[in-house]
């Protein structure tokens, strides 16, 4: 077997493994969590008999060892439950709102992640000048200043003062493409504004690394011009730090934005798990908590995989 | 008519039509030497005479919507849900904004003299959005299933003083075990939507007979309903489309409404209104209703079990201050009694409590406490500015003596942990459309939800004779007797009734004061419309 190929298979099963673990993590947490679903489900209207009644019919009495496997087992078949608050399918509804948080995540990534990393070029480019700080000035404010700050100082006057987008970003399927991108534009912004810094920040550190080694130098003596050195010689040997920042932002952009949603209305994943949490929905909740750990270990294993293609050295361990 | 005259006559046609905003009219006639408040009267007196515009896009902004909602009415606990109901059901009769009965499924209701026996008959020729007509039969299925314990109805305490109901033809009929007069009251909850074969194949179907059919349902995010071409009623009903949308968010929610995302938001915060009001194109519309902001002491728990120490701390607490800082003005004092002026048969005569620092000191030194400090549990989610009115209420009381020590609890876990558990906590009320439903909710000895743990046979007694006395002045009389027992020896502590406060655009035409609710009593997306 090739050993790429062979590296690729082994990170993809560690992921995976990984999962497993996590799914028994977040099965232990829920089961922590203060009350009982019986419980608040039926609030003051709660009698002993009734309690036992609603635990039985929500299979609660049954051991929690072997409640993890019948969950694990379903999971595996594809079968998420259903929700013990509304009685509706988890997997239909949590795809909808998934969908919508990837949509928000894919076009907030799209516009965030070549702007930072042609922003952090440049930085390098103009490093210790007037340009580097500005960047460095700006993305490093906007990541400190809390975003539904951000947000609503971006909906009060871009939303009310100059009635540019709307300052209610709820999407749904009978909407076309363009009226979609309009309405997410003000979360997008937000979104741009929180990840840049960091991601901005870490490609101008690894490069101006690399552009202290010498064939840079020789680069330079080659008669490139300072943009091209940057581009096509210190970029591809930085390329590894800067993937798994990029991937760690991504994965918030997936997971971490439910005071962005909130702020702007958005029907994304992050509401939906809190509701579901407030009303001790543990199924939910449950496949919420997967669906995040895949996102995060699926994105991480990426970061390894392309750190590892791209730099030969960690090709060979010792 | 002269020149004056004839330019109001046409500016207000204009803004009536809506080809002019409110802020320019008011300005305009100014300029005429009409002052601002008899434009804002002229201006609404013309666009009811100008008529209902059919047709738009009616959008709400809500607080109080949750992933985990469903349509089921019986189901129904907060704003969204509320908001729901009265698009797509109707009730038996409603209670109208100056306190008279209403009726819609129902076209008239009988007594007997004894106010045990109860007649509803229903209107002829109404539609359920399935096709099917409505019926006695789909009543009487409806109360059975808000009366049967499976249901989990937040009417269930309502219908439970049912002994039995029956179909005669096209009337509903109800008996009742003990005598209540106030019975076409009840009827009028918002969870006793009438549903086809009472909603017990599928609850949360989202059919019932009212103005709005269900087009889209997505909990948490936004409803959407269109208008039923059948619907009976042509007074009402005037917009195409109602579109609720969750906004939870209060700053979230203001920008909706300034920003035009929303013709309506409820919930406005009383921090923000002074502000919002000043906005262009926005205004801000409060009512005073039955809801109350409290402090709640149980009554069989020392220290709470001596009514010198309960009286100390109702002398303690500054209400107009509360009703200053925390509401910011839009509410009015409370009377340590949970009714006010908003109930039909109130009595205004019972003095008004007032802070009085020598008095509670002389009760609390009566009282015997050893003066380690009282424990007052608040959380914000207890009522907005719990925990400012509960610093407040420290503020006071430690003028007189007595020390309060606020705990902070999590809003998570608040009602089923703390509220009706821990002695001494902060709470609100939505109130009720009557007397009798309030006491009997949350003042009867044996109410699950007595809060107060106050529990009197004299009381009871009174509360059991005034709900069988059709004589309205006996019955005043009662309630009266019953008020100033509970201002004077109950648990509760009322220091504030707050308004219900919402915004509205000034696209919104055909607003009026109306107390029975938030957005007029949920009515607004059936009467009002857009210009």
């Amino acid at each position: 077997m090739h050993p790429i190929l062979k590296l690729v298979l082994q990170r993809i099963a560690l992921g995976l493994l990984l999962l497993l673990a996590a799914s028994a993590l977040i099965f232990a947490g829920t089961m922590i969590l203060p009350g009982d679903v019986a419980q608040s489900i039926l609030g003051q209207s709660a009698t002993p008999q009734s309690l036992a009644n609603l635990r039985q019919e929500l299979g609660l009495d049954v051991p929690p060892v072997q409640r993890y496997f019948n969950w694990l087992g379903g999971v595996l078949q594809g079968d998420l439950g259903t929700s013990l608050t509304n009685r509706l399918d988890i997997a239909e509804t949590m795809g909808r709102r998934l969908g919508n948080t990837m949509f928000l995540a894919f076009w907030a990534a799209v516009i965030s992640v070549p702007l930072a990393i042609f922003l952090g070029l440049l930085a390098v480019r103009y490093e210790g000048r007037w340009p580097d700080k500005l960047i460095s000035g700006v993305t490093l404010a906007s990541i400190s200043i809390p975003e539904f700050l951000i947000g609503y100082v971006l909906i009060y006057f871009v939303a009310v003062k100059m009635r540019l987008f709307s300052s209610v970003a709820m999407i749904n399927d009978s909407m076309s493409l363009l009226e979609k991108l309009n309405a997410i534009a003000l979360p997008v912004m937000v979104l741009t504004l929180v990840v840049l810094a960091h991601m901005m920040r870490m490609t101008r550190a690894a490069i101006l690394n690399v552009m202290q080694s010498a064939y840079i130098e020789t680069a330079e003596l080659k008669g490139l011009s300072s943009f091209m050195v940057i581009a096509r010689h210190a970029f591809p040997n930085a390329i590894a730090p800067i993937v798994n920042v990029v991937m760690l932002n991504l994965a918030y952009l997936v997971v971490g934005v439910v005071v962005v949603e909130v702020v702007f209305v958005y029907p994304g994943m992050g509401q939906y798990l809190v509701d579901h949490v407030a009303k001790r929905d543990v199924p939910v909740v449950q496949a919420c908590g997967l669906v995040f750990a895949a996102v995060y270990i699926g994105l991480n294993m990426i970061a390894d995989i392309v750190s590892i293609l791209s730099n030969p050295r960690l090709r060979h361990p010792k | 008519m002269n020149d004056r005259d004839q330019q109001i006559s046409h500016f207000t046609k204009l803004a009536a039509k809506g080809r002019m905003t409110r802020r320019e009219f008011v300005g305009r006639m100014t300029a005429l030497g009409v002052t601002a408040a008899m434009a804002n009267v002229m201006l609404s007196n013309a666009a009811k005479a100008a008529g209902p515009v059919k047709g738009g896009t009616l959008k709400i902004g809500s607080v109080g919507g949750e992933s985990t909602n469903t349509l089921d009415p019986a189901l129904a606990a907060s704003q969204v849900p509320y908001h729901n109901l009265h698009s797509f059901g109707e009730t038996l009769v409603e209670v109208a904004a100056d306190g008279s009965i209403g009726y819609r499924l129902a076209e008239s209701v009988e007594s007997t003299p004894d106010a045990k026996t109860w007649r509803f008959k229903i209107r002829s020729g109404v539609e359920f959005h399935n096709g099917q007509t409505v019926t006695a039969q789909d009543v009487m299925r409806t109360m059975e299933r808000h009366s049967n314990e499976e249901s989990k109805s937040g009417a269930l305490g309502i219908v439970k003083g049912i002994e039995s109901m029956s179909v005669d033809g096209d009337t509903f009929v109800v008996n009742l075990g003990t005598a209540n007069a106030d019975l076409p009251y009840l009827m009028a909850d918002y969870h006793l939507m009438i549903q086809p074969d009472g909603g017990f194949d599928n609850p949360a179907a989202g059919i019932g007979s009212g103005a709005y059919m269900l087009v889209s349902d997505e909990p948490g995010v936004r409803h959407l309903w269109k208008k039923n071409p059948n619907y009976w009623d042509s007074t009402r009903g005037h917009v195409d489309e109602i579109e609720i949308i969750v906004i939870n968010d209060s700053t979230a929610r203001m920008a909706a409404l300034q920003s035009g995302q929303a013709h309506i938001v409820n919930r406005v915060d009383p921090k923000v209104a002074g502000l919002l009001s000043r906005a262009p194109g926005v205004q801000v519309v409060n009512t005073g209703g039955p809801g109350h902001y409290v402090f709640i002491m149980h009554c069989d728990t020392a220290p709470f079990d001596n009514n010198d120490l309960r009286l100390a701390l109702k002398y303690a607490i500054n209400r107009q201050e509360m009703v200053d800082k925390i509401l910011q003005g839009y509410g009015s004092v409370g009377n340590d009694f949970p009714i006010n002026s908003a109930y039909p048969l109130f009595d205004n005569s019972i003095p008004q409590r007032e802070y009085d620092a020598a008095k509670a000191a002389e009760h609390y030194k009566k009282s015997g406490h050893d003066g380690s400090p009282i424990v007052l549990r608040v959380a914000d989610g207890a009522f907005p500015g719990a925990v400012d009115a509960a610093a407040l209420f420290q503020q006071s009381a430690a003028a007189a003596g007595i020390p309060l020590e606020i705990k902070r609890e999590p809003n998570d876990g608040y009602w089923s942990e703390v509220w009706n558990k821990q002695p001494f906590c902060a709470s609100y009320w939505g109130g009720r459309p009557v007397q009798d439903q309030m006491y009997s909710t949350a003042y009867l000895s044996t109410a699950d939800w007595n809060d107060t743990k106050f529990k009197s046979e004299a009381f009871d007694a009174k509360l059991l004779a005034a709900r069988a006395e059709l004589d309205e002045t006996k019955r005043k009389g009662l309630y009266s007797e019953m008020a100033n027992m509970l201002r004077d020896e109950g648990g509760l502590i009322c220091p504030m009734f707050n308004d219900y406060v919402d915004g509205i655009s000034d696209k919104l035409q055909g607003w009026e004061k109306d107390g029975t609710g938030e957005l007029m009593g949920g009515r607004a997306s059936q009467v009002c419309w857009l210009a």
